[in-house]
């Protein structure tokens, strides 16, 4: 680029920038006190607007001075809705579980008074004298955060926000670097992709630009379609301009003109964020016609994914921006080479278009430094299932499964065993206690039968069944295949009905073997890698927990209690209180009644096991019990 | 042609005109009908197909294959019940029985009465409280069999509520 044209990129860039910096400034350093609500979509469900509501009415009834920010998610799911407090003189205060009540009186008894309420604390953001700093939980040791920094901290539908805090001097610098230098310092970083392969970004990258054909593309993959994952999501909702501007800096290095966000449609806040983020960074010209001034021109549109798991694939996702079904096709040609409109296409996840800025800010070298020899910087989960500390972590490649459950996760709910791990979603796999020591990439965990897949953590305890688990994921895939391949239409198939009987305890011994059989030859024979991983789950499931798919077969037990078929409830007369009727009243179905001795019964022809029961019984009688299988039910006298 | 269906298409039409008449506006083009009639009926596809001049079949194909589209026109309220992972593993199939039993219909189906659809959805990213039930596109955490009763009840009660008022 010619020497004057980035003369006026730097300066234009520099007026932007000191603009949103003095609108921060005056947010943060003005003396005024300023309350910031996690308002993504899992402070939503928790109740975060009504508390938005409540703070203004209360803030306004006192006539004070103090704005109220909508931020994205901090990660601390479990402790939605999330509230942060900065008054002048005290620390930045973080505040958890906080309802309407809690609000109102932060506001009256902090921000008027001069009492942080401590009780609701979570803690503080800063190290202080006063309450103990997030940074001096246990989980911070192990925590580095990269790309979810800004997330909860910043306004994600203010790009003054985003500029203040670093925003775009990653682009302003990469459009001053040759393209061929970018794609160097990228790929040198050891940098591979989050969408689950971990292609090497670098050389995806070198191969895009090399490919002829014109226009290029830029697709950002933000279709999370595994049914336990919401990192990407929580990104496009509390930071998107971290993933606009790594697609603008792909979209210089590979020479692209357009760029594509695919976001899924069930995500309804994160279409409506990516979409007021484009319009700023366009009215900035920090996207659009000659970028800030320079020659290099670039645009963005967000297309919503109409949901099927199968568009995460990059081809089907291809095919369905075209308007067709999306349906794979077959690699090579990669759309690299050959993607949307049979142009080269640059396609990358989320998270590994967030991390760009980052690796132009820093250079390659510091984004090495963490993570393994195979697997730099850092990996993302989505903690969830029966873990304390649900919510989005992100900590260096290496740190061991057990380090993340037990340390930044604080382990198990309610005290009981673990006793498995999924990762990967449908494509990934159970682990048992004995894989918790591995470290955390993309090689070990595909040696160990799970994989990295797209950061998705569920969490099982001694509760939750592993063949139930297998089967749920097999009903996925199996409902969500494309149907062009015989063996991934008709195999899974085959394998959900054997996997149904084996649950409902008509399973036969030799079907095990069927079950590998079949994995093996839907493996080998389907084109793309929803048919490739299909099986995963059900084999690292018979690989590490073959036991309980004995107990079903052989014994029609369920030794974790869950499968339907196999359980059945009972009120244990000697534990059952004459003068309690809870259990009565809460059963759906009417099947419990109370006999002569006005002990509880419950029919079981009625029954649906839900359940209701079994919480309904008060602790001190505990009377409710399932057995397995329902023939340890004793005969009615 | 019914009033109804004479309706459907100049609604449709009015959506068009905001498009350029490219097979790749097919997805957009469908999911504006279906943000403003709720479904997509059969009119509404003809005059799409017509439109892109592609055969009503390819429109017909690409609506089947995707989750997010529907035939069938919605209920009032709408009840999505999440069956992600994590909603699954801590009973979100025995929520979704308690729904079927008392609403009377299916997934994808709509109550007779046109008051409620039921359907499913994967994960809407609120684990921490599952089992998840998104009623009127509204998450609600811990849905278990008597909380789909109460939510049940207090819509019926607002109905009822409505109903005299309106006397
Ligand atoms: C069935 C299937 C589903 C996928 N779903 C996603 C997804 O939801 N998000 C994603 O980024 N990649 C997904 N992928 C991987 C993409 O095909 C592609 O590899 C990825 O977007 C490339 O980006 P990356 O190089 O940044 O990882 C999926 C692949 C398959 C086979
Ligand atoms: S699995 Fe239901 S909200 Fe995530």
């Amino acid at each position: 680029m010619k020497t004057t044209g980035l003369q006026s990129v730097v300066s234009t860039f520099r007026e932007i920038k000191s603009r949103a910096e003095s609108q921060w400034q005056e947010l943060c350093n003005s003396g005024k006190p300023v309350v910031m609500v996690g308002a993504a979509t899992c402070g939503r469900a928790a109740g975060a607007l009504g508390v938005i509501r409540a703070i203004k009415d209360e803030v306004k009834k006192h006539k004070l001075d103090c704005p109220v920010v909508e931020v994205g998610c901090m990660g601390h799911c479990y402790a939605e809705p999330i509230v942060i407090i900065s008054k002048p003189g005290y620390p930045p205060i973080c505040y958890g579980h906080v309802n309407k009540v809690i609000a109102e009186r932060l506001i009256r008894e902090f921000i008027l008074g001069d009492d942080p309420c401590l009780e609701f604390v979570l803690g503080a953001l800063e190290a202080n004298e006063l309450v103990p700093s997030l940074s001096d939980f246990p989980r911070a040791r192990f925590e580095k955060k990269i790309i979810l920094k800004n997330c909860g901290h910043i306004d994600p539908e203010q790009i003054e926000h985003y500029l203040a805090n670093g925003g775009y001097t990653a682009l302003v610098k990469a459009l001053q670097m040759p393209p061929e230098v970018i794609i160097n310092e990228v790929g040198r970083s050891g940098l591979r992709g989050r969408g689950g392969a971990g292609f090497p970004t670098g050389q995806k990258w070198e191969i895009c630009r090399n490919a002829p054909g014109r226009p290029k593309y830029v697709i950002c993959n933000g279709d999370e379609g595994d049914p336990g994952a919401f990192m990407d999501r929580a990104i496009l909702e509390s930071d998107p301009h971290s993933v606009i501007e790594g697609m603008i800096i792909a979209g210089y290095a590979i020479g692209a003109r357009y760029g594509y966000i695919y976001v899924r449609a069930e995500y309804p806040l994160a279409v409506h964020r990516v979409r007021i983020a484009l319009r700023q960074a366009r009215k900035l010209n920090l996207l659009g016609k000659n970028i800030l001034g320079s020659d290099f021109s670039f645009d963005i549109r967000l297309f919503q994914g109409s949901g099927a798991f199968v568009c995460g694939e990059e081809t089907a996702l291809i095919a369905s921006l075209e308007g067709e079904p999306g349906i794979p096709h077959h690699r090579p040609p990669y759309p690299a080479t050959d993607g949307l409109y049979g142009k080269p296409t640059l396609i990358n996840n989320v998270k590994t278009l967030a991390y760009i800025r980052h690796i132009i800010d820093n250079g390659a070298e510091w984004f090495a430094s963490t993570g393994t020899e195979e697997s730099k910087g850092t990996a993302v989960f989505a903690l969830a299932g029966k873990i304390v500390n649900t919510g989005l972590v992100e900590v260096p490649m290496g740190t061991t499964l057990r380090q993340v459950i037990f340390d930044v996760g604080s382990g198990m709910q309610n005290g009981k065993r673990f006793k498995a791990v999924q990762i990967g979603g449908p494509s990934g796999g159970c682990l048992p206690e004995s894989a918790l020591d591995l470290p955390i990439d993309f090689d070990s965990l595909t040696d160990a039968g799970a994989m990295m897949g797209s950061g998705g953590m569920i969490v099982l305890d001694e509760d939750d069944c592993m063949v139930e688990i297998a089967r749920y994921f097999l009903e996925f895939t199996q409902r969500e295949s494309c149907g062009q391949c015989t063996f991934c239409r008709l195999g899974t198939k085959q394998m959900l009905e054997v996997l149904d009987e084996i649950t409902k305890g008509q399973g036969r011994i030799e079907d095990i073997d069927m079950l590998s059989r079949l994995a093996e030859d839907i493996k080998a024979g389907s084109l793309c890698g929803l048919g490739k991983t299909a099986p995963n789950p059900v084999l690292s499931t018979l690989r590490h927990f073959r036991d309980e798919y004995e107990a079903h077969i052989k014994e029609g037990r369920c030794p974790a209690l869950m499968c339907r078929d196999l359980i059945a409830y009972y009120i244990i007369p000697e534990k059952c209180e004459r003068s309690c009727d809870a259990c009565v009243g809460s059963c759906t179905t009417e099947a419990i009644s109370a006999n002569k001795k006005r002990i509880k019964v419950i029919d079981q022809e009625k029954c649906v096991k839900c359940g209701t029961c079994l919480s309904a019984c008060p602790p001190q009688y505990n009377a409710v019990v399932r057995l397995s299988p329902p023939s340890e039910v004793p005969a009615s006298k | 042609m019914t009033k109804e269906q004479a309706e459907v298409k100049q609604q449709t039409k009015r959506i068009l005109n905001r498009f350029g008449r490219k097979r790749g506006n097919l997805v957009p083009i469908l999911q504006k009908v279906q943000g403003k009639l709720g479904y997509l009926p059969r009119e509404a596809m003809l005059e799409i197909a017509e439109f892109l001049g592609i055969p009503a079949i390819d429109v017909y194909s690409v609506v089947t294959f995707y989750n997010q589209f529907r035939l069938n026109p919605p209920g009032k309220h709408s009840i999505r019940v999440c069956l992600g992972t994590a909603c699954h593993m801590k009973g979100g199939y025995i929520t979704l029985d308690a729904w079927k039993r008392r609403l009377c219909i299916d997934r994808g189906q709509t109550t007779p009465d046109r008051e409620f659809d039921l359907d499913i959805v994967a994960c809407v990213g609120c684990c921490v409280m599952a089992p998840v039930s998104v009623v009127d596109d509204k998450p609600q955490g811990k849905v278990e069999p008597t909380k789909v009763d109460g939510i049940l009840l207090s819509f019926k009660l607002k109905k009822e509520k409505q109903g005299k008022e309106s006397q």
